[in-house]
C-alpha cells in the first residue's frame, strides 16, 4: 500500500520584547536560576497580569506578513493544568479569539511553490523549566522563562512531508527573523517546533490518527522525527495495528519518538476566559501604524528585486533569504546602480567568502560602499575582471577602498592605445606561428595572442582594446 | 476616646491632645484585651505598630502630616503586607510572609495610617460567618454566640468592639456589607475597578473588591479617599481622575429618588429585618427622599450564578496553591502529584475544596456552557435589571440579609442555607455597582440590623450623601456593645 | 442531575485536591445540594443574550516593554518549602 503523509506544524515563537508578556521582568536569555522571575512569575498571592504591548505589536506584524485576519477584539484565556514549571497552575494563552487567524505562507520546495494555509496564531506566556539533574533525587524549578512572550503559530495540515515541513519552518523562522519580532535562536529555544504527523493510505479523504512530536529545536530534529514517525506509524497500521493519538518526545540519541508518560491522564484544560484580562481591542489606527512600520516583506522584495535589477528568480530568492543579505545587495547595487553586477558579486562572491570564513552577513569585512567602489572600477574600465577579483582580494583583508588599492598596486587598466600598440607589436613579432595560424583562418589564435598581451601588461591591458587593436594590425 | 471617629482621631492628633503612639498604644490594649473572648485579629505585632505610630509622630513633628497621619486602622488579612503574615485565613499561608505590599496596604501607608494587626476572615473570603477561618471563629461583639458574618468578620467586629476605629476589607458576594450589617457598623465596597486589586489575594477576580468599614459614613468616605485610585498594575483598576468622597456628604436629599425592589421585600425577609428597613425608608422620606417602587426580576437566579461564576474563577485563582514557591507543603508524599493532593487536601479548609471542586466541576468539559456560560448570561440579566432600574431612581434601597447574625455553629454543616442567605448581596457584585450597609436598628434578640444603599456606577458619593444624611438623624452607628 | 462516586473522584484529581475514597460520597453529596440549587438556572431561558464576562466592557490597558522588576530571589526562596542552588524543589518529574 501507498501512504500520504499529512503533517500539520505548531511553532512556538518566542517574542523578542526586553520584558515579560504580563511583567516588567527582563526576557534575558541564560541568567542564574529564577533571578528573572518576579512575584508575578512566581505567581504570589494577589499578583495581577499586565499585557505587554510589544507582544500585541509583534504578533499583529506577523499576522500581517501573512495576510491573516487580526482579530480586533481578542480573549486571553486559561488553560488550566498542574505542573510545576507553570506556577499559577494555569497558562494565561488565547483560546476562542486569538489575535491572528488565518493567512498563509508560500513555501519553495524544490522548483515548486507551495501555499501553506496558516490556522490561527495566539499569544501565550511559556512556562519556565524543569532541571532534571539529580537534586538528592528532586527537580529544580527555575522560572526565568516563565511569562516569556509567545507567538504560537499553528498551520492547516498542508504538508505531505518532511521535506514541505522543514521549508515551512525554515520559511516561517527567516519571516520572524526577518521582522524582527523574534532573534530565531533555536539552540536556545527561542523558536520550537511540535509536530502533528499521520499517514493514510493514498486517496482516502479522512486523515489517519495524528501523533503529535513535542520541543522540536532544529530542522534537522525536526525532519528525523517526522521521518522516524511516519516509518513507526506505516509499519504499525501494516502489521495490522493501531496509531494511538498521543504525544510523542523525540529523542536525538536514539533517533526515535517515544510516548510522553507523564502527560498521560486525560486533559481537562477548562479554558475560561481570564476574568484579570479584559478583551485587547485593536483599532485599525494601530494596525496601520503597524503596516507602516514594518519592513518590505521578503516576498514583496524578491518581486521587486526581480523587476527593478533584472535578477532571475534563483539569485532574488538567494538575495532576500535575510533581511541583512538583501539590504547589502541593495546597498551595493544602487551605490553602483548596477543591479546585476551586484547580485553576481553578493551571490557570488561574497556568499563564498563568508561561507568560507563561517561568518553572516552582517559580520562581513568589506562593506557594501567598498564592494560598490570596485563595482564601479570594473564598470568604467579602471581595472579588468580578472583585476577586480585580486582587488576584492586585498579588500577583504584590509580596510582600504579599491581606488587606494589600485593606485597603489598600480593596477589602473592601460587603456591608452599607444601603450597597447606597443605591446601588441611585441606580442606579434614574438610569436609568429600564432599569427600565422590566424591569417591562415584559425580564429582561435587570436585568443592566444590577446593572453599573450593581458601577460605582457600583467593583466592591466584593456582585453576588448587588445583585440581591436590585434584585429586591426593583423589585417591590416 | 476610644469611640472617637476617624475624623475626630485625627483632629484629637492634629491639636496633639494625644500622640500616634499613645493613641495605637490604648487600641493595642484594647485589642489584648478583647481579642481573646472576639478572635477579631488574626496577627497583632504591638512592636511593629508601635514603630508606625513613632513614625507618624516624627512625620507630624516634621510638620508633614496629612489628614489621617497617625491614626490607626486594621488590615483584613487578604492585603498582602510587607513583613506581616499574610494568611487569608488559610492554613495554606500560615507561614507566609509577605515580601510585597498591596497597593491598598501602600495608599494606606502614604497616608500615614497606623496598622494595628491583620484580622480575621472566612478563608480565601469563601463564607458569610467569618466561621470558614483556619483561626477559628470571630465572635459578633453584640452576642458572642451569634456570628459576626463574614467574609470580613474580624474587620467588622474590631470596628463594632472599637479596637479600630477604620478597617480594610474586600466584598465579593457581600463580604463587606453583610458583615457590616450583623456588627452594626458602616460598611462601604466601591464600584468595580474603584479599588485596586492588586495585592488583594484573589477569590474571584471579577467580582472581588475592596472596601472599607468605620462608624461612620463620613468616616468611610475619608477611607476611600485614602484606598481609591488608578494603578496600572490591575488591569482592572478604572482610569479615573480622582474624587473627594466627602463632597456631597451634606447635600440635601430633597427630590431624591429612592427605589425599592419589590423582590428585596418578599417572601423569606425576616420580620425583625422587615420593620427595621421600612423605618429607615420612612427616615429618609422624611429627609426629602421619594420612594420609587422598582423591580429586579433576576435577583433570585443570582444565587446560582454566583455560585457557579464565583467558584469558577475561585477554583483556578486557587490553583498557585501547589506547595512549591511559599506557604503549605504536606510532610510526606509519595510522588509529586500525591504532593499537591495533600498539600492542598491539608492546606485548605472544607468550604474552599467544596468551592474548587464546584468550580473545577462548571469548567470542565462537557458541562461549561450548561454552568459557566449560562451563569454569564444571567449575569448579563441581573445586570441589566440594575441599568433598568436606574432610569428610574438614583440610590436602591434594602435589606443587606434575610435575618440579624444567626447562632455560631447553625449552619455549619449546611453550605447551602449560608449561600441562600447572601440573596440580597450577590446581584451587586454580579453587575459590579457600589453597595453600602449603614446601621439602622436592631432584632428583638438585640442583633444589629444594617439598610443596604445601592448606587449606580461609580456614584459612591451619591450613596455617602444618603448614608451620611441618614446617620446625622440617628443614631444606630452610635450604640456600642458591651463587652 | 447527580455526582456519581466517579465524577466526584475525577473532580477531586483535576482540582489536585486529596480525598480519601469514604469520603467521596459525603462530599458528593453536599456538592448536590448545591447542583440542585444550581439547576434552577436552566429553567431560563437565555438564548441571544450576550454572556456577561466581567463588570467592565472597556479594552485591556496595555505596558510599555521596559524592565521594571529587580531580582529578588533571595527574598523570594527564603519562604520556598524548599529550595536549593536558585531552584524550587519538588519531587522528581517524569517525562
Amino acid at each position: 500500500m501507498k501512504w500520504e503523509v499529512v503533517i500539520g506544524l505548531e511553532v512556538h515563537v518566542q517574542l523578542s520584547t526586553v520584558s515579560k508578556i504580563f511583567s516588567g521582568a527582563s526576557t534575558a536569555f541564560g541568567a542564574e536560576p529564577n533571578t528573572q522571575a518576579s512575584a508575578v512569575e512566581l505567581a504570589y498571592p494577589g499578583v495581577l497580569p499586565v499585557l505587554n504591548r510589544a507582544a500585541v505589536s509583534r504578533a499583529i506584524r506577523l499576522g500581517l506578513a501573512l495576510g491573516s485576519n487580526i482579530n480586533r477584539k481578542n480573549v486571553f484565556a486559561r488553560k488550566n493544568y498542574f505542573y510545576p514549571d507553570l506556577p499559577k497552575g494555569y497558562q494565561i494563552s488565547q483560546m476562542d479569539l486569538p489575535i491572528v487567524e488565518g493567512g498563509h505562507l508560500t513555501i519553495q520546495v524544490g522548483d515548486e511553490e507551495k501555499r501553506i494555509r496558516v490556522t490561527r496564531a495566539h499569544l501565550e506566556e511559556d512556562a519556565g523549566k524543569s532541571l532534571h539533574e539529580d537534586f538528592h533525587g528532586m527537580t529544580g524549578i527555575d522560572l526565568n522563562r516563565a511569562g516569556t512572550p509567545l507567538l504560537e503559530v499553528v498551520s492547516e495540515p498542508d504538508m505531505r512531508s518532511g521535506e514541505e515541513a522543514v521549508a515551512y519552518a525554515r520559511t516561517l523562522h527567516s519571516l520572524v527573523t526577518w521582522l524582527g519580532i523574534c532573534d530565531g535562536n533555536m539552540q536556545e529555544g527561542s523558536f520550537r517546533v511540535d509536530a502533528n504527523v499521520s499517514v493514510r493510505p493514498f486517496g482516502q479523504a479522512e486523515f489517519g490518527t495524528r501523533c503529535e512530536i513535542k520541543n522540536l529545536n532544529s530542522f534537522r530534529f525536526l525532519e528525523a522525527a517526522i521521518q522516524y514517525e511516519v516509518q513507526r506509524q506505516t509499519e504499525l497500521i501494516e502489521d495490522g495495528g493501531r496509531v494511538v493519538q498521543e504525544t510523542r518526545l523525540y529523542d536525538p540519541d536514539r533517533g526515535e519518538t517515544r510516548s510522553m508518560r507523564s502527560k498521560e491522564d486525560a486533559h481537562d484544560y477548562r479554558y475560561f476566559p481570564d476574568p484579570d484580562l479584559l478583551p485587547v481591542r485593536i483599532s485599525e489606527a494601530q494596525i496601520e501604524a503597524e503596516r507602516i512600520a514594518m519592513p518590505e516583506l521578503p516576498s514583496a522584495m524578491k518581486g521587486r528585486f526581480m523587476s527593478e535589477y533584472g535578477l532571475s528568480a534563483y539569485d532574488a530568492d538567494l538575495l532576500t533569504s535575510s533581511r541583512e543579505l538583501a539590504a547589502y545587495f541593495e546597498e551595493v547595487a544602487r551605490a553602483s546602480g548596477q543591479g546585476k553586477l551586484a547580485a553576481n558579486w553578493v551571490a557570488g562572491e561574497i556568499a563564498a567568502r563568508l561561507n568560507r570564513a563561517g561568518l553572516s552577513i552582517a559580520a562581513c569585512p568589506l562593506d557594501a560602499g567598498r564592494l560598490a567602489g570596485l563595482l564601479a572600477r570594473l564598470v568604467d574600465n579602471t581595472i579588468s575582471g580578472k583585476i577586480a577579483k585580486d582587488v576584492f582580494e586585498l579588500m577583504w583583508e584590509s580596510a582600504d577602498s579599491a581606488d587606494a588599492i589600485i593606485e597603489a598596486k598600480g593596477l589602473r587598466q592601460i587603456t591608452d592605445s599607444g601603450a597597447i600598440e606597443s605591446i601588441v607589436d611585441e606580442v606579434i613579432a614574438a610569436n609568429a606561428r600564432s599569427v600565422e595560424e590566424f591569417r591562415a583562418g584559425k580564429e582561435k589564435a587570436l585568443n592566444a595572442l590577446v593572453g599573450q598581451v593581458m601577460k605582457a601588461s600583467k593583466g592591466k591591458a584593456n582585453p576588448a582594446q587588445a583585440l581591436e587593436i590585434l584585429k586591426k594590425k593583423l589585417t591590416a | 476616646m476610644i469611640n472617637s471617629t476617624l475624623k475626630a482621631l485625627s483632629q484629637q492628633l492634629a491639636a496633639k491632645a494625644i500622640s500616634s503612639e499613645e493613641l495605637a498604644g490604648l487600641y493595642l490594649d484594647r485589642i489584648e484585651a478583647a481579642n481573646p473572648l472576639l478572635n477579631a485579629f488574626i496577627t497583632v505585632d504591638r512592636e511593629r505598630s508601635l514603630q508606625l505610630a513613632r513614625a507618624a509622630d516624627a512625620v507630624r513633628a516634621r510638620g508633614e502630616a496629612g489628614l489621617l497621619t497617625g491614626v490607626p486602622v486594621a488590615h483584613k488579612d487578604i492585603f498582602c503586607q510587607q513583613g506581616w503574615k499574610t494568611s487569608c485565613g488559610s492554613r495554606m499561608l500560615d507561614n507566609f510572609i509577605s515580601p510585597y505590599d498591596a497597593h491598598v496596604i501602600e495608599r494606606c501607608a502614604q497616608a500615614g495610617l497606623v496598622t494595628l494587626g491583620r484580622t480575621n476572615m472566612d478563608e480565601f473570603a469563601m463564607g458569610s460567618s467569618t466561621e470558614n477561618s483556619w483561626y477559628g471563629p470571630a465572635r459578633n461583639p453584640w452576642d458572642r454566640n451569634a456570628i459576626p458574618g463574614g467574609s470580613s468578620g474580624g474587620s467588622a467586629v474590631a470596628v463594632a468592639a472599637r479596637l479600630a476605629p477604620a478597617a480594610t476589607a474586600t466584598d465579593t458576594g457581600g463580604s463587606i456589607r453583610q458583615p457590616a450589617s450583623h456588627c452594626g457598623i458602616t460598611g462601604l465596597k466601591p464600584t468595580y475597578g474603584v479599588v485596586s486589586r492588586y495585592g488583594m489575594v484573589a477569590f474571584a477576580s471579577s467580582l472581588d473588591q475592596g472596601g472599607v468599614m468605620a462608624q461612620t459614613a463620613e468616616d468611610c468616605a475619608l477611607m476611600l479617599n485614602t484606598i481609591a485610585g488608578f494603578d496600572e498594575r490591575d488591569s482592572t483598576s478604572v482610569e479615573r481622575t480622582g474624587e473627594d468622597y466627602t463632597r456631597k456628604l451634606g447635600d440635601s436629599l430633597a427630590g431624591l429618588r429612592v427605589g425599592l425592589p419589590r423582590e428585596y421585600f418578599a417572601d423569606g425577609l425576616s420580620a425583625d429585618v422587615a420593620r427595621v428597613v421600612e423605618a429607615a425608608v420612612a427616615e429618609l422620606k422624611k429627609l426629602g427622599a421619594e420612594v420609587v417602587d422598582i423591580s429586579l426580576p433576576n435577583t433570585e437566579l443570582s444565587i446560582p450564578a454566583y455560585y457557579v461564576i464565583a467558584p469558577a474563577e475561585a477554583s483556578t485563582n486557587l490553583s498557585r496553591y501547589d506547595g512549591v514557591r511559599y506557604g503549605h507543603r504536606a510532610a510526606e508524599y509519595r510522588d509529586l502529584v500525591d504532593m499537591y493532593e495533600r498539600t492542598r487536601a491539608e492546606g485548605f479548609g472544607r468550604e474552599v475544596k467544596r468551592r474548587i471542586m464546584v468550580g473545577t466541576y462548571v469548567l470542565s468539559h462537557g458541562y461549561y456552557d450548561a454552568y459557566y456560560l449560562k451563569a454569564q448570561k444571567i449575569r448579563r440579566l441581573v445586570s441589566d435589571d440594575f441599568k433598568a432600574a436606574f432610569e428610574s431612581c438614583d440610590v436602591i434601597l434594602g435589606p443587606v440579609a434575610p435575618t440579624a447574625a444567626f447562632d455560631l455553629g447553625a449552619n455549619a454543616d449546611d453550605p447551602l442555607q449560608m449561600y441562600l442567605s447572601d440573596i440580597y448581596t450577590l446581584s451587586v457584585n454580579l453587575a459590579g455597582l457600589p453597595g453600602m450597609s449603614v446601621p439602622a436598628g436592631f432584632a428583638a434578640n438585640g442583633r444589629p440590623i444594617g439598610l443596604q444603599i445601592i448606587g449606580n456606577y461609580f456614584d459612591e458619593a451619591r450613596m455617602l450623601n444618603v448614608a451620611h444624611r441618614f446617620q446625622q438623624a440617628t443614631d444606630w452607628h452610635r450604640r456600642v456593645p458591651a463587652l | 442531575m447527580s455526582l456519581t462516586h466517579q465524577d466526584v473522584a475525577r473532580i477531586a484529581k483535576l482540582a489536585r485536591i486529596n480525598v480519601s475514597d469514604d469520603e467521596i460520597d459525603a462530599v458528593g453529596a453536599q456538592l448536590n445540594t448545591i447542583f440542585d440549587m444550581i439547576a434552577k438556572m436552566q429553567a431560563i431561558d437565555t438564548d441571544g443574550v450576550e454572556p456577561m464576562t466581567h463588570p467592565q466592557d472597556s479594552a485591556l490597558r496595555l505596558r510599555e516593554d521596559i524592565v521594571t522588576e529587580p531580582d529578588r530571589r533571595d527574598a523570594f526562596m527564603a519562604i520556598a518549602p524548599q529550595a536549593e542552588a536558585g531552584l524550587f524543589l519538588v519531587p522528581k518529574v517524569i517525562e
